[in-house]
């Protein structure tokens, strides 16, 4: 796994995916227009993103349908929880030592 | 790239930001709990004339009229009330950029209306058995449990107001002889105070 000297993860570098994590933290499960909603991005800048965070195992991704429409949602992975926690862990560490 | 503590610090905003609104319902707006109270107010007013003596309304079973014309009261204050919610509810989520139907919103109206719907089929059960003067404390109670549970997930001051009605429908209970004037009290003067008190806590 990629992880800077202080403590960061590489993969949370970009603010959206810190933004799809803090989301997913505290909803069990969300979908991809919820997301959206809550980030403010375009359709195509979200999924490259959750492929990202995909590929990390951070977020697990099921399929369905609602009403013949695709439905895609998304749920935040053990690991992918992990990840975040330590990763806030050491945000407020470094923010700590720079006081 | 190096990132400095500006960074860090606008990172745990953003966070907390997202963690709030992905959870909460804030789009309520304060001048609709104000309406709200008013048509409460003029609701009770009319309810108070059908029962122009206190000796109805404690031990009367009014005629089947009358039982017809509160009926009707309650629910068109309920639907006024409603409505005006929702339409500025929408407007509020539309200036925010947001969709006012999300997750939150969902959770939020699902705690509430379990309660309330318990508390309003219970309210017609004592209609149908003639206990004409449990009917407003029982909704005033139920009303209060729903605002309870739904607080999580929308503003916390939710809380304090939904325990307001639950003591009020409480004491309306007891005296019976006042639990119209309890009712007015709390769907009516409590909904304006609690508008007034949004609006000038989040709307300004």
């Amino acid at each position: 796994m990629k992880i800077s000297i202080d403590g960061l993860h590489k993969a949370f570098e970009s603010r959206i995916r810190l933004g799809i994590m803090s989301a997913l933290a505290v909803n069990d499960t969300l979908d991809f227009s919820s997301l959206k909603d809550y980030l403010n991005v375009t359709d195509g800048n979200l999924a490259s993103h959750l492929k990202a965070l995909e590929k990390e195992k951070f977020v697990a991704v099921t399929k369905s349908f609602i009403d013949r429409k695709p439905n895609t949602r998304y749920t935040m992975t053990k690991q992918g929880r992990k990840a975040f926690e330590e990763h806030l862990a050491a945000l407020e560490n470094l923010i700590k030592s720079q006081k | 790239m190096k990132r400095k503590e500006e960074d860090y610090m606008q990172d745990l905003r953003e966070i907390r930001s997202i963690m709030e609104r992905s959870t909460k319902f804030l789009s309520l707006s304060g001048i609709s709990g104000v309406l709200a109270g008013l048509y409460a107010l003029a609701g009770a007013y009319l309810a108070f004339n059908i029962f122009d003596d206190t000796e109805a309304l404690v031990y009367g079973i009014p005629s089947g009229e009358n039982v017809w014309d509160l009926l009707l009261i309650g629910t068109v204050v309920l639907l006024l009330a409603v409505s005006t919610a929702v339409a500025f509810s929408v407007n509020k989520a539309r200036r925010k950029g947001e969709r006012v139907w999300n997750p939150a919103a969902k959770r939020m109206l699902a705690n509430m209306a379990v309660p309330l719907v318990a508390g309003g089929l219970l309210a017609l059960v004592f209609l149908a058995k003639g206990l004409i003067m449990l009917m407003a404390p029982v909704t005033l109670i139920f009303y209060g449990i729903g605002l309870y549970n739904a607080s999580k997930f929308t503003y916390e001051d939710v809380k304090y107001l939904g325990f307001i009605q639950m003591v009020l429908g409480l004491f309306g209970a007891f005296f019976t002889e006042y639990s119209l004037l309890f009712w007015a009290f709390g769907f009516g003067v409590m909904h304006i105070i609690y508008g007034i008190y949004v609006n000038y806590k989040y709307e300004r």
